[in-house]
C-alpha cells in the first residue's frame, strides 16, 4: 500500500469539511461560549452554561429583533486548549461574540488571542488574572468582572482595625492566581503597617499539607490562607487536626459555597474567618434575593445558590445583551458601535452596579464577609462590609501601581 | 506490460496530485483548517511518529516521547524571549533551537539507558515513572520551569521578516519538516542500523550472538526517536505559543499512545492519520449529536477502532485493500470458467 492513497482520502475529507463551513446568517447573532466542562473546574463549567442559560432566557433568545444562537465549547482549564476552542469557535463556527473563559490562564491566553481577531468581541467569563487587562490589554476584550487582586479590598483594613491582627502569615497555592489574591491582601495590611512575616507557597496538586503547616511560625497573628475549592477543604481539616490555633483569614476561594457545604468537622472551627469576594451568600439587597431566587427556581438540581462564576458569566452575558440592545444588534464596521456601548455600559447587576475603566476592566463592588452558622445549621458568608467602586489599582495612581509589578511570590513584600 | 506502465503513470499522477493538494490547501481552506486541523495534526503526528519508530521497529513502546518533546519544549522556551516576564531572549534563536533538539535527543538517550534493558508492561511503567518525575519536576520547580503557570507568549522567530508563526508559512514549516522526518525514518529502516535494530526487535538473543551490541543500538533507536519527538515538541511551543506542566502531563503523554494506536502502532505512517483522526474528534466531538457527553464520543471511537482492528486505522486499509486485490484475482477466474 502506497501513503498517496491514505494521503489523498484525507485530502479529500478534509477539502470537504473545509468546504462545509456555512455562512452566518444575517437574522441571527452567533454568541459562543467557552468554559470547563471537563477537568478539575467542571462544576465551575456547568455554572457557567446555567448563567448564560439564564440570561439567554430572559429574553427569549432574541435581541433586538435578532434571534440569538448559542454555541458552547469545553476547556479543560489549560490555557491552550481554552485557545484552541475559542479560535474554534470564531474561526468556524463564526459566532459574533465570545463569552469565557473560566480560569486565570486561559484568560491570558485568550487575551492574547483576542488581538489576532480585532474584528470579534470577547467578554471575559470569570478568569481572574490581573495581568489580562492591567498589562498590554486588547482592545476587543472586556472584563465586567472584577480580578482576583480586587475581590480582596477592604480584607487587609478589616483585620488589621477590626480583629486587630498585626503580623500575619501566607500560606498559598503557587500560581499566578494565589500570587494575585495574596497581592490583593497585602496591599491594603502592608499599607496600614502589617506585617507578612513568611510565605509558604504549595505546588499545585498536592493533597497532604503537613509540611506546609509546619511551617508556619508561632508568632504571626493570623495566617492567610488561599486555595481552591477541594484543596481548601483539605487544608482546613489537616490545619485543625494538627492544633493550627493561629486564627486564618481566607482567600476568595476559602470560604465559597462548595467549601463551606462540605460535611466535616473543620465545619466547626471555621465559621468567623474573614474573606472578601465579588460576591457574597449574605447580600440582603432584594436585587440580590430575586437573583437567587430566580437561579433557584429555573435550576432545581444547580447549587444551593449561585456561585461567583455563575455570577461571572452571567453578568458577561448580560452586558453583552445590553449593548447589542442599545446598537440596535448592529456589528458592523467590525463591530465598532456595538464595543463603544459596551466601553459606555453602566450595568446595574444584583451586587451594584458595574461600569468599566479605560483598559475595559470592571468597576464594582466588593464585600468583605465572614463566615456564620444560619439556623438550620448550614454556614453562609455574612457580609460585614462592602466595598463601594473598587477598581483594579485598588484605589491607587494607576502608574504607581503598574510600576510594582505583576504580582510574583516575592512581590509584593513587607517582611 | 501494458498494464506495468499505465501503473507507473498511475502512481506519478497520483502523487502529483497530492502534492498539488498538499501545496494549495492553505490557500482555500479557511485558517481554521489550516492551523487547528491541518498543522496541528502534523505536530502531533511528529511526535507519534517518534513512538511509532520506536515500536514498529525496535519493538519498545515508550510513555514517555511526550515527556521528550517536553524537554525540547521547555529548553527552548527558557532560551527564547517570551512574555511572562522573565527576561528576553538569552541567545539568539539558531542558537536556542539547536540547544532544544540537543536537549531533546539528549534526553532521548538517557530514557533509553535507563529503561532499555525492560520491555513490555516493565518498559511502559519505567517510561511512565519518568514522565511523571518530569511533570512534577516543572510543575514544583518555579525558579525554573515557572511551576504551574509554566510559559507563555513565546513567539516563533521571524525569518526572512515573516513569522514562522504566520498560518500559511506555519503550515507548510510544519507539512515540510514531517515530510522530511518521515522520509529520514523510512530511509532509516533500510540502512544496516535499522535492519540491525529490526533484527534485534525479532529476535535479540541472536543479534547478540551475532556480534551486535543489542542494548547500543536500543539506546540509539531512543536517541533518534528523542529527535523526532524534539522537532515535534518546538513545534507544538510555536503551535501554542507556550508550555505548561499540563503540556507533559499524563494525560498529554497517554494521548500520544491513543494516536499512535488509532493509527496503527506497527507502522510510522499511521503516526499522521492518527493525529489527524484525533484532532478532528477533539475539535468536532461536541458538534455531533450528544453536545453534553462528548468526551464519550471520542471514547467510544477509540474502543470501536481497537475493537475492530487493533492495528489501526492503517490495518482497516490494508485489510479492505487486500481483500479488494483478491476479488480482482477472482474474477477473471469466474468469467473464463
Amino acid at each position: 500500500m502506497d501513503v498517496s492513497k491514505i494521503t489523498r482520502i484525507l485530502v479529500v475529507a478534509l477539502l470537504a469539511c473545509g468546504l462545509a463551513v456555512s455562512a452566518a446568517a444575517q437574522t441571527s447573532v452567533r454568541i459562543g461560549g467557552v468554559m470547563t466542562l471537563e477537568g478539575p473546574f467542571t462544576v465551575l463549567g456547568q455554572e457557567a452554561v446555567r448563567a448564560m442559560e439564564m440570561a439567554f432566557e430572559e429574553v427569549n433568545y432574541s435581541v433586538a429583533g435578532k434571534r440569538i444562537e448559542w454555541i458552547k465549547e469545553s476547556s479543560d482549564g489549560r490555557p491552550d486548549v481554552a485557545v484552541g476552542k475559542a479560535r474554534k469557535l470564531i474561526e468556524q463556527d463564526k459566532v459574533d461574540i465570545l463569552i469565557g473563559p473560566m480560569s486565570g490562564g486561559e484568560g491570558l491566553a485568550i487575551k492574547e488571542y483576542a488581538k489576532s481577531v480585532p474584528g470579534k468581541t470577547i467578554l471575559n467569563g470569570f478568569s481572574a488574572a490581573q495581568e489580562t487587562t492591567l498589562v498590554n490589554p486588547a482592545p476587543n476584550f472586556f472584563r465586567f468582572g472584577t480580578d482576583g487582586a480586587q475581590w480582596q479590598a477592604g480584607l487587609g483594613s478589616y483585620v488589621y482595625d477590626v480583629k486587630g491582627y498585626r503580623t500575619a502569615a501566607v500560606v498559598a497555592g503557587d500560581y499566578s492566581f494565589g500570587y494575585t489574591q495574596v497581592l490583593g491582601f497585602m496591599t491594603e495590611f502592608c499599607a496600614k503597617g502589617g506585617k507578612v512575616k513568611e510565605k509558604i507557597w504549595v505546588p499545585m496538586g498536592t493533597k497532604d499539607f503537613s509540611s506546609a503547616i509546619a511551617r508556619i511560625p508561632d508568632k504571626v497573628d493570623a495566617v492567610y490562607v488561599m486555595f481552591g475549592g477541594a484543596d481548601s477543604v483539605n487544608f482546613l481539616t489537616q490545619y485543625f487536626q494538627a492544633g493550627g490555633k493561629i486564627p486564618i483569614i481566607g482567600g476568595s476561594n476559602v470560604t465559597e459555597q462548595t467549601v463551606l457545604s462540605t460535611k466535616g468537622p473543620f465545619q466547626r472551627h471555621i465559621i468567623g474567618i474573614p474573606s472578601a469576594h465579588m460576591v457574597a451568600d449574605g447580600i440582603e439587597d432584594p436585587a440580590y434575593l430575586e437573583y437567587v431566587a430566580k437561579y433557584k427556581k429555573r435550576f432545581p438540581d444547580g447549587l444551593a445558590a449561585p456561585s461567583a462564576p455563575f455570577y461571572g458569566y452571567y453578568v458577561a452575558t448580560k452586558a453583552a445583551l445590553t449593548a447589542l440592545a442599545q446598537v440596535g444588534g448592529d456589528l458592523g464596521g467590525n463591530q465598532g458601535k456595538f464595543r463603544e456601548a459596551l466601553a459606555k455600559l453602566k450595568l446595574d447587576t444584583p451586587t451594584g452596579p458595574v461600569i468599566l475603566d479605560e483598559n475595559r476592566q470592571a468597576i464594582a463592588n466588593i464585600f468583605v464577609t465572614e463566615v456564620a452558622q444560619r439556623p438550620d445549621g448550614t454556614l453562609y458568608t455574612k457580609v460585614v462590609k462592602v466595598m463601594r467602586n473598587v477598581n483594579q489599582t485598588l484605589g491607587q495612581p494607576r502608574d504607581a501601581f503598574v510600576a510594582r509589578g505583576v504580582p510574583s511570590r516575592d512581590n509584593p513584600s513587607c517582611p | 506490460m501494458l498494464l506495468q506502465v499505465s501503473a507507473g503513470w498511475g502512481r506519478i499522477a497520483r502523487w502529483t496530485l497530492m502534492a498539488a493538494a498538499i501545496i494549495s490547501y492553505p490557500h482555500f481552506a479557511p485558517q481554521f483548517w489550516v492551523v487547528n486541523i491541518g498543522a496541528y495534526a502534523i505536530v502531533l503526528g511528529i511526535i507519534t511518529l517518534s513512538l511509532t519508530f520506536l515500536a514498529a521497529y525496535g519493538g519498545m513502546v515508550s510513555l514517555a516521547q511526550m515527556t521528550v518533546a517536553g524537554v525540547a519544549g521547555y529548553t527552548l522556551a527558557i532560551l527564547s524571549s517570551h512574555a511572562a516576564n522573565v527576561g528576553s531572549a538569552i541567545l539568539p534563536w539558531p542558537w536556542a533551537l539547536a540547544i532544544a533538539l540537543g536537549s531533546g535527543t539528549l534526553a532521548g538517550i538517557l530514557i533509553g539507558l535507563v529503561s532499555v534493558r525492560t520491555k513490555g508492561i516493565s518498559l511502559l511503567m519505567i517510561t511512565l515513572a519518568i514522565g511523571m518525575i518530569f511533570f512534577y519536576l516543572t510543575q514544583q520547580n518555579t525558579t525554573l520551569f515557572h511551576g504551574f503557570d509554566g510559559f507563555r507568549g513565546v513567539k516563533a522567530p521571524i525569518v526572512f521578516g515573516m513569522s514562522l508563526r504566520e498560518p500559511i508559512v506555519f503550515y507548510y514549516l510544519c507539512m515540510g519538516v514531517g515530510i522530511a522526518l518521515y522520509a529520514a525514518v523510512s530511509y532509516m529502516v533500510r540502512t544496516p542500523f535499522g535492519i540491525a535494530l529490526q533484527g534485534i526487535r525479532d529476535n535479540p538473543r541472536r543479534l547478540a550472538a551475532l556480534g551486535y551490541w543489542v542494548e547500543l543500538h536500543q539506546v540509539a533507536a531512543f536517541g533518534v526517536a528523542g529527535f523526532v519527538a524534539a522537532v515535534g515538541g518546538v513545534l507544538s511551543l510555536w503551535y501554542h505559543g507556550g508550555i505548561s506542566p499540563g503540556s507533559v502531563g499524563i494525560t498529554a503523554m497517554v494521548n500520544i499512545l491513543i494516536v499512535a494506536v488509532i493509527g496503527g502502532l506497527g507502522q510510522p505512517r499511521g503516526a499522521l492519520i492518527g493525529a489527524l483522526l484525533f484532532v478532528l474528534i477533539q475539535n468536532f466531538a461536541i458538534d455531533l449529536f450528544i453536545r453534553e457527553r462528548f468526551n464519550t464520543v471520542i471514547g467510544l471511537t477509540f474502543l470501536v477502532i481497537v475493537l475492530f482492528s487493533p492495528d489501526g486505522l492503517i490495518g482497516i486499509w490494508e485489510r479492505l485493500r487486500r481483500n479488494r486485490k483478491r476479488g480482482l484475482r477472482s474474477a477473471p477466474n469466474g468469467a473464463t470458467n
